[in-house]
């Protein structure tokens, strides 16, 4: 495995994982953003995953997976057990967003939490002819779709705001990994991806 | 080998029996004074000794996994579906041993064999074994073997509480730790289950306090009723619903007490073949080496404690509809790890069979083990 088969973001946030750090993949799918941070970072840890044939395929790449459904919560491990808790593409498939992320935040010193911008203008263009956005990040039909808690990044910082979550970092991407000068004047109109360093507000 | 064996088996295997003279403090407190272990070994171990897998049994388990002992055998060992060229632990990479367990009855020193210097069968006299004791006698195999670290230590149910143990009492002993349908103890519903059991044989006429060699007769009643009660829980209701659902051996009910339901047929066809192939005295024993086992309660109740110097890599396997030893009980121990930051995996197999999935061919379960094992390293 090497770095270039990554996906755009994964690269993004390798860059703020510090050497030697222990890290959290949920919704790890075949564990090989996590090997690569092993072989890159010496980092250690584990990825969380509940498809059967992507568990098989971290225990090939001599990943440590543990099988869970994160929507019954992060209730195995302790308060700041890890240095990142990442979690790339899956927050919109969660039944309950808002309290996944509260968990990553008890758990991890920093959480890294991507999503895709349901604000880009391709989505609004079709939400404009009354249809359901499908684009390349969200490829399916309503009907069929995993994803089930879209938003905006607008949605999202308000989410932070209500829930004192603490936005270290931003960064805001097309789906070639490109932060061109227009995702950071429009994000929410021009981003495709959208990644968020977080923290718990100290109290 | 014969040409009439599966071409995935291990063929003909002879059972091995090594004698210990040095005595073996068990955690009663009692002490044996010598003993034999029997074993089958498949594969063969490499000139680095590094390739040594050690399997341990469950309850009614024994030192038989693979292969087959005649050429008429009708059945293999009871984990062949799992052991053998191209299985997955594969014979030809991995060298494997199988003991049967202290007090067992396959042909290592247990009830059946004869006391030394009495003349007559320990019965129920022989101490009662834990699975620390076994554990230990299963190290001094290791020695007599020239196997100074295993490659990995498997087993499922009582077998997995041994790999756990395993890794806890000898760390530097053991590479990977395959943790299979397993609990960091049982449950109070399990210990009442194996009660029952107990009573059972216990309380049968011929029981004879165990000592029913000296009469000529075997406690056949309770020792099938116990297992009986044992099936049960080895198998889920849906499986079991499935399988024979209301189904009527004569299609009509008999306002009778005969066999008239097929599971009942079912149960005791189970008994029955259990009673001509186990003894009642190791079966006792069995139970209470499940009930005693619990690494957490030398760390005052604490199994991240209990865990916390082990060095082994863990797979944890669980499934889904086990209830004997449910996927909670398995995630304990994964927890434990976890806490730890020890290495380790977990997986929770999708299975309608209940407890005894783990001696099934699930394709998945399979796939899980046989990509974990190609990951581990061993010497050319």
């Amino acid at each position: 495995m090497n770095a270039a088969l990554l996906r755009p973001e994964h690269r993004l946030i390798a860059d703020w994982i510090g050497q030697g750090s222990r890290v959290l993949d949920l919704g790890c799918g075949d564990g090989a953003f996590l090997a690569e941070l092993q072989r890159s970072k010496g980092v250690t840890g584990y990825g969380i995953e509940i498809d059967p044939d992507n568990i098989v395929a971290c225990l090939a790449r001599g990943v440590n997976v543990i099988q869970a459904n994160l929507d019954e919560g992060l209730t195995g491990f302790d308060p700041e057990s890890f240095d990142y808790v990442v979690m790339t593409q899956t927050v919109q498939a969660m039944r309950f967003p808002h309290q996944l992320i509260e968990d990553i935040l008890r758990i991890g010193r920093e959480g890294i939490v991507t999503f895709p911008n349901m604000g880009h203008w391709r989505c609004r263009l079709q939400f404009a002819t009354g249809r359901m956005p499908v684009t390349r990040h969200l490829p399916n039909t309503w009907y069929e779709t995993p994803n089930i808690h879209m938003c905006t990044i607008e949605d999202f910082e308000e989410l932070c705001r209500a829930k004192s979550f603490a936005v270290v970092e931003r960064a805001t991407v097309d789906s070639q990994h490109r932060a061109k000068i227009g995702m950071q004047l429009w994000p929410n109109l021009l981003a495709e991806i959208a990644i968020y360093r977080l923290r718990a507000q100290a109290r | 080998m014969s040409a009439s064996f599966p071409p995935d088996s291990v063929g003909l295997v002879t059972p091995q029996t090594v004698h210990f003279a040095a005595p073996l403090r068990l955690d009663s407190g009692h002490t044996l004074e010598s003993y034999d272990l029997c074993f089958e070994t498949y594969g063969t171990l490499n000139a680095a000794r590094d390739n040594a897998v050690l399997i341990c049994h469950a309850l009614s388990g024994d030192h038989h996994a693979a292969g087959y002992h005649h050429e008429d055998d009708r059945k293999p060992g009871w984990w062949d579906n799992c052991i053998g060229p191209g299985k997955p632990l594969d014979t030809e990479r991995f060298f494997v041993v199988c003991p049967n367990n202290l007090g067992g009855c396959g042909g290592s020193t247990g009830p059946l064999s004869v006391r030394p210097g009495s003349g007559k069968r320990y019965g129920p006299d022989f101490p009662i074994v834990t699975v620390r004791d076994w554990v230990e006698s299963q190290a001094r195999l290791a020695d007599q073997l020239g196997i100074e670290r295993w490659a990995a230590v498997m087993g499922g149910s009582l077998g997995g509480m041994q790999v756990l143990q395993w890794a806890i009492d000898f760390p530097a002993r053991i590479r990977h730790a395959i943790v299979i349908a397993a609990a960091p103890r049982l449950s109070t519903q399990n210990i009442a289950f194996n009660e029952i059991a107990r009573q059972a044989i216990r309380s049968d006429p011929s029981f004879h306090d165990g000592h029913y060699y000296e009469h000529d007769v075997l406690p056949e009643h309770g020792l099938k009723l116990a297992r009986m009660v044992g099936h049960i829980t080895y198998l889920s209701d849906d499986v079991l619903h499935s399988k024979f659902g209301r189904e009527l051996r004569e299609g009509k009910i008999n306002f009778g007490f005969g066999v008239e339901f097929q599971i009942e047929s079912y149960l005791r066809h189970q008994g029955e073949s259990f009673v001509g192939r186990f003894d009642a005295n190791t079966y006792l024993l069995m139970t209470r080496a499940l009930d005693y086992f619990d690494p957490a309660q030398a760390y005052g109740g604490d199994l991240t404690q209990a865990v916390a110097g082990c060095t082994a890599r863990f797979l944890v396997v669980s499934f889904s509809s086990d209830w004997r030893f449910s996927p909670a009980r398995s995630r304990e121990i994964v927890r434990a790890l976890l806490d730890c930051d020890h290495d380790v995996s977990y997986v929770d197999i999708e299975s309608a069979l209940g407890h005894d999935s783990f001696l099934l061919p699930i394709p998945q379960y399979h796939q899980v083990l046989s990509t974990y094992f190609a990951g581990i390293e061993v010497a050319a």
